[in-house]
C-alpha cells in the first residue's frame, strides 16, 4: 500500500498540480506579453461607442479596470494576487453583462458542455474499444473493413469540418434534425419528457459529431494494441488451453488492450474538450462554446480568461480522476 | 505403439512485403515417434526448429506459419486423430488439454496479468467440463495443486506477485488439471535459477511417475536431458540429426553435432578445453545445400556438401543422419 | 536514389499511398495554379456576385465578388504555409526536448516531461482563443504559425524521447559511450539518423493539426481573416451568412478542399508511419 502511495498516487497529485500551475501561470502571462493592453482597449471601447465622459470618469474608470485586471503592482505582487482570487474562487464580473460574475456565467454553460461531452466520449470509446477489438480478432469481416474506412476517413478531419458537413447534410438537405441550439427559442428548460425529448433531437448532431470524429481513433489504437496482444503469451497459452473464443476475447485480449486506451482517455480530453467548444459554436450550443464566442464577439475580455483557467482546471482534474480510477482496472498497480 | 506419430513434416513461414517474399524452412522433414509413458527430449540450439515442430504439434499454426507436407497423427488407443486436418473447434472440444496439454516456454508471461490464479482455472475448467457448483470446483482445484504441492493461497494472487518458479509451478498445475495424456513443455525451466530449475523439475518427473503419461520435453539445455528425459532427439536447422535414448546419446553420441553438445556440457573432474563452434546457426531462409551442418562440422566431407544424408538405424532404437556414419567410418 | 525506390514501392503495394498521392497532386496542383491566377485575392468584386459554379467560375463566385476557385489557389497555399511554419518550428523544440531528456535522463528529464506532459493534457483552444483574443488585428498568418509551433510540440517530443530511450540501450550506443565520445556527438551521429524518420511522420501530423487549428481559429475571427486560407474561407462565407442565403458552393468549395488535404495528409502518414514502424511492417507480413 506504501508503495502504491510512493509509487503510483503521489507522481499523480504531483502531475495534476504542474499541469494546473503551469496551466495558470500562462494564462497569468499571455495578457502581460500581449502588445494590447486590456485595460487601454476597454477604455478605448467605451469611449468610441459615443457617449461623453469627463475625463475624471475616464481615469476613475481606468483606475478601476487596472484594479480589476490585477495590473497594479510589480509583477510578482500580481501573481500573488492572481492566485489568491483564483483560490478564493473569484474570476470577477464579466464585462458584458456587468456585474454578473464570471463563474455565474460558466457555471450556466458548463452543464450542457459536461452532459453532451461526457456521454459522447464515453460512447465514442466503448463503440470505438469494442469495434476495434472485433477488427483485430477477425480481419475478415467485410463489415468491419467498411467501419475501419469510415473511421479513417473521418479521423484526420477537424471537428469544425465534420461538424459542418453533418449540419449542412442532416438539418439542411435532409432536414431530420435541427439546426440549431439545444432547444427551441421560446421553450424553457425542464425536466419533462417532452422537453427531454427536445433535448435528445437538439443534441444528436453535436454528440455525432464528437462521436464520429473520437471513435476513429479509439477504434485504431483498438486494433493496433489488439494485434499486439494477441501474439502475447497468455493469450496464446490460453488459446492453446482450449478456452472459449468469446472468453478469450472479451476477459484476455479486450481486457488488457484496454488498459492503455483509458490511460488514453485521460489524456485525450483536453483536444476533446477544444473539438466541443468549436463543434458548439456550429451548432449553436449553449455551453462553454458559445459563451466563448459571445465573449470574442463582445471583447469580455475577463470572460475568455475565466473560460481559459475554468477549462484548464477542469481537464486537468478529469485528468487526474482518471488516474485514480485506472488502478481499479489494472491490479498491477493496484497491489505493488 | 505410438501416442503420437510425425512423418516427414515441413512447416514453412512465408512472408511478403512491399514485394520481398522469404521462406523460412523452420522444420524441414521431420519424423518421430512418441510412446505412453516416457518422457521424450528435443535439444538443440535457438532457431533450430523446435520451437516450430511445439506450435505445430499443439495446434498453433497461424500465418504467416504453415505446414507444407507430412502428417502428425494423435492416437489415444481409442481413435486417431489427423493434428493437420482437425477442424479448430473439433481440436478444442477434443484434444486441447484433456488429450494434450502445454506448459509453454516464458511460463513468467502465460497468466493473464489482470486474472487471479483461480480464474484461470476457471476459464479452463468451464470451457471443458462446465462449472456447476463453484465451491466443489474451489474444492477440486484445491485439492490438485495441494497433491502438487503449492500452497492453496496462490489461488486468490494475481501472477505478478507470484515468484517465478511459483509461476511455473501453477502452469504446471494448470496443465495436468485433466491427466491429459500428452504434456508439451517447452522450455519449462530456463528462466528460472538452478536451485528452483530442480524443483521444478523434480515435480515434472513425479507426475510422470505417477501418471505413466508421456511427456515431449523441448530444452537447448542437455543437463536437464541428462538428469529427466527417458529418449533424446537432437534437431539441427530444422531437421533431425540423431535420436536415441538418454544413455545411449551421452555415452556413444555420432553425429559431430551432437558430440559437440554433449562435450560442451560442464563435467566435474575433466579439465579439458571447451571448443566452441565455428561460424554461426545457418540463416533457415536460406539453408546451406547438403547436409546443413557441413559449414561448422569439422568433419566435413566433400559429399556433406551435395548430397542430404539419410536417417540410418545404427541400433534398434538409435539412428542417426550423416554421412561419416552410413559410410562406416564412424 | 533511395526516396524514389521508397515512392515506387509504396506507389506499387499500397493503396492508402496511392490515394494520398492523387489527394497531394490535386492540392499541389491547386496551389502552383495560385502563382498564374487571374484574379488578386486581396481585391474584392471583381467578378459578379453569388453565381453557382459554371465553366468559368468552376466553384462558383462569392458575395464578396471573388472567384471561389482561384481564391482558394491562394487559400490551399497560404494554409499549407501555415502547417510548414508550424512543423518547422515545433519539430526544432520537439528534437530538442526529446533528445536532452531521453539523453540526460534524471531530474532534467523528469521536469522537461513533467512540462511536456501538462501541455498534452492541457484543453490548447481556450489558451490559444485567449492568446487570439489579445492580438487580434495585430495577428499575420505568419505569427498564427509561429504561435501554434509553441504549442505544438509535446506529443512528438516524448516520442523522439522514448525513441532515445530505445537507441541508448544499443550496443552502438555503449561502444560510443566507452570510447569517450562526447554525449553531445552521440546523439548528433548515432541517435538523429534513426529519429528522423519518425521526425517526418510526426511533421505530418503536426501540419494536419496545425492546419486544423488555423480553421477553428479563423472561423471564430482570432486570425488574420484578410488572408486568404482554408479558415478564412469559412470565416467570410460565415459572415455573409452563405447558408441561409444559398450560396452553399462558398461553404462546399473550403470545405471539399479541406477534406482532399486532410485525408490526403493523413494517409501519406499513416503509410509511411507503417513503413518506417518495424513492428507494423511484421504485421503487414502476418496478415
Amino acid at each position: 500500500m506504501r508503495k502504491f502511495l510512493l509509487h503510483y498516487l503521489l507522481p499523480r497529485i504531483a502531475q495534476y498540480l504542474t499541469v494546473i500551475f503551469i496551466g495558470i501561470t500562462v494564462t497569468f502571462i499571455i495578457p502581460r506579453l500581449s502588445p494590447t493592453d486590456p485595460v487601454e482597449a476597454q477604455v478605448s471601447m467605451i469611449l468610441s461607442s459615443g457617449s461623453a465622459v469627463d475625463p475624471e470618469a475616464i481615469e476613475h474608470m481606468r483606475q478601476a479596470l487596472t484594479e480589476m485586471y490585477g495590473l497594479s503592482g510589480s509583477p510578482l505582487e500580481q501573481y500573488i494576487a492572481f492566485w489568491g482570487r483564483l483560490l478564493r474562487g473569484d474570476l470577477g464580473p464579466s464585462l458584458s453583462t456587468f456585474p454578473t460574475p464570471v463563474t455565474r456565467l460558466i457555471g450556466q454553460a458548463l452543464p450542457w458542455t459536461l452532459g453532451l461531452m461526457l456521454t459522447a466520449v464515453i460512447l465514442s470509446w466503448i463503440i470505438g474499444n469494442v469495434l476495434g477489438a472485433l477488427a483485430s480478432y477477425y480481419p475478415k469481416s467485410k463489415l468491419i473493413y467498411a467501419i475501419d474506412l469510415m473511421s479513417q476517413a473521418v479521423r484526420p478531419i477537424p471537428y469544425y469540418v465534420v461538424a459542418l458537413v453533418l449540419l449542412v447534410v442532416f438539418a439542411y438537405l435532409i432536414p431530420i434534425f435541427p439546426f440549431s441550439g439545444a432547444y427551441p427559442v421560446g421553450t424553457r428548460p425542464s425536466l419533462t419528457p417532452s422537453f427531454v425529448l427536445i433535448y435528445l433531437k437538439h443534441s444528436a448532431l453535436p454528440a455525432l459529431t464528437l462521436i464520429l470524429v473520437g471513435f476513429g481513433g479509439w477504434f485504431i489504437g483498438m486494433k493496433s494494441l489488439t494485434s499486439n496482444i494477441i501474439s502475447e503469451d497468455y493469450v496464446v497459452y490460453a488459446e492453446t488451453t482450449g478456452i472459449k473464443e468469446r472468453k478469450i476475447l472479451t476477459q484476455y485480449v479486450m481486457r488488457n488492450a484496454m488498459l492503455p486506451q483509458i490511460t488514453g482517455l485521460g489524456l485525450s480530453l483536453g483536444t476533446v474538450f477544444s473539438g466541443a467548444l468549436i463543434m458548439e459554436v456550429v451548432f449553436q450550443y449553449p455551453g462553454m462554446g458559445m459563451l466563448t464566442l459571445q465573449a470574442i464577439f463582445r471583447n469580455d475580455y475577463s470572460l475568455i480568461m475565466g473560460i481559459a483557467i475554468y477549462s484548464i482546471i477542469g481537464v486537468a482534474t478529469s485528468v487526474f480522476l482518471m488516474d485514480l480510477i485506472y488502478p481499479l482496472f489494472d491490479p498491477r498497480v493496484r497491489y505493488q | 505403439m505410438a501416442i503420437l506419430s510425425v512423418r516427414d513434416l515441413r512447416a514453412y513461414y512465408r512472408t511478403e512485403a512491399y514485394g520481398i517474399s522469404r521462406t523460412v524452412h523452420a522444420v524441414d522433414g521431420v519424423s518421430f515417434d512418441l510412446h505412453p509413458d516416457e518422457i521424450y527430449g528435443v535439444a538443440g540450439e535457438s532457431s533450430c526448429g523446435k520451437s516450430t515442430l511445439i506450435k505445430v504439434i499443439s495446434g498453433n499454426v497461424k500465418p504467416p506459419l504453415k505446414a507444407y507436407s507430412g502428417s502428425v497423427e494423435y492416437d489415444n488407443g481409442l481413435q486417431k486423430v489427423d493434428m493437420l486436418t482437425i477442424s479448430p473447434e473439433e481440436m478444442r472440444r477434443n484434444i486441447r488439454w484433456k488429450e494434450i496439454s502445454y506448459v509453454m516456454q516464458g511460463s513468467m508471461s502465460v497468466l493473464n496479468p489482470v486474472r487471479k490464479i483461480i480464474k484461470t482455472f476457471e476459464d479452463i475448467v468451464e470451457s471443458h467440463r462446465g462449472i456447476q457448483d463453484k465451491k466443489v470446483f474451489r474444492e477440486q482445484v484445491e485439492a490438485h495443486i495441494n497433491r502438487l504441492g503449492l500452497p492453496t493461497d496462490v489461488l486468490n494472487a494475481y501472477p505478478h506477485q507470484l515468484s517465478g518458479g511459483m509461476r511455473q509451478r501453477v502452469a504446471i498445475a494448470l496443465a495436468t488439471m485433466f491427466q491429459p495424456r500428452l504434456i508439451i513443455a517447452d522450455e519449462p525451466t530456463t528462466a528460472l535459477d538452478v536451485v528452483v530449475q530442480r524443483g521444478v523439475l523434480q515435480m515434472l518427473k513425479e507426475i510422470q511417475a505417477e501418471s505413466k503419461n508421456t511427456v515431449l520435453l523441448v530444452t537447448h539445455d542437455m543437463a536437464v536431458h541428462a538428469n529427466v528425459a527417458d529418449r533424446v532427439m537432437i534437431m539441427y536447422a530444422g531437421r533431425i540429426v540423431e535420436e536415441a535414448p538418454t544413455k545411449t546419446i551421452f555415452k556413444s553420441p555420432l553425429h559431430p553435432y551432437t558430440k559437440h553438445l554433449i562435450s560442451s556440457l560442464p563435467m566435474i573432474g575433466v579439465r579439458t578445453t571447451k571448443t566452441s563452434l565455428r561460424g554461426s546457426p545457418p540463416n533457415l531462409a536460406n539453408p546451406p545445400s547438403g547436409c546443413r551442418f557441413h559449414p561448422r562440422c569439422p568433419l566435413a566431407m566433400e559429399v556433406c556438401r551435395t548430397e542430404i544424408p539419410e536417417m540410418v538405424d545404427v541400433e534398434s532404437r538409435h539412428r542417426v543422419a550423416c554421412h561419416l556414419v552410413k559410410g562406416g567410418a564412424l | 536514389m533511395t526516396i524514389l525506390r521508397i515512392i515506387r514501392d509504396l506507389l506499387k503495394y499500397d493503396s492508402r499511398f496511392r490515394l494520398a498521392f492523387i489527394f497531394l497532386s490535386t492540392i499541389l496542383i491547386m496551389m502552383l495554379l495560385s502563382l498564374v491566377s487571374p484574379y488578386n485575392p486581396n481585391k474584392t468584386f471583381v467578378v459578379a456576385m453569388d453565381t453557382p459554379p459554371s465553366l468559368e467560375h468552376p466553384f462558383g463566385t462569392s458575395s464578396r465578388g471573388q472567384d471561389i476557385f482561384w481564391w482558394m489557389t491562394f487559400a490551399v497555399r497560404n494554409s499549407f504555409l501555415l502547417g510548414m511554419v508550424t512543423a518547422a518550428l515545433s519539430r526544432v523544440i520537439a528534437i530538442i526536448v526529446g533528445l536532452i531528456a531521453g539523453y540526460e535522463g534524471g531530474w532534467l528529464d523528469k521536469v522537461l516531461m513533467a512540462i511536456n506532459d501538462s501541455f498534452v493534457v492541457m484543453p490548447l483552444l481556450p489558451i490559444l482563443i485567449l492568446l487570439g483574443f489579445l492580438l487580434r488585428g495585430k495577428m499575420n498568418f505568419f505569427t498564427l504559425g509561429l504561435i501554434l509551433g509553441v504549442f505544438g510540440w509535446p506529443w512528438d517530443a516524448r516520442l523522439i524521447r522514448s525513441q532515445v530511450l530505445s537507441l541508448k540501450e544499443r550496443a552502438f550506443t555503449r561502444t560510443a559511450v566507452y570510447s569517450g565520445t562526447h554525449p553531445f556527438w552521440i546523439t548528433i551521429h548515432e541517435h538523429l539518423p534513426f529519429v528522423l524518420p519518425i521526425v517526418f511522420a510526426t511533421t505530418i501530423n503536426n501540419m494536419l493539426w496545425s492546419i486544423g487549428m488555423e480553421v477553428t481559429l479563423s472561423v471564430l475571427g482570432l486570425s488574420d481573416v484578410s488572408t486568404p486560407t482554408i479558415g478564412t474561407a469559412l470565416f467570410w462565407a460565415n459572415q455573409h451568412g452563405a447558408l441561409v442565403a444559398g450560396v452553399w458552393w462558398w461553404i462546399a468549395a473550403p470545405t471539399l478542399i479541406a477534406i482532399i488535404l486532410f485525408l490526403g495528409l493523413y494517409l501519406l502518414f499513416s503509410s509511411i508511419n507503417e513503413y518506417i514502424d518495424p513492428r507494423t511492417r511484421l504485421r503487414l507480413i502476418g496478415g
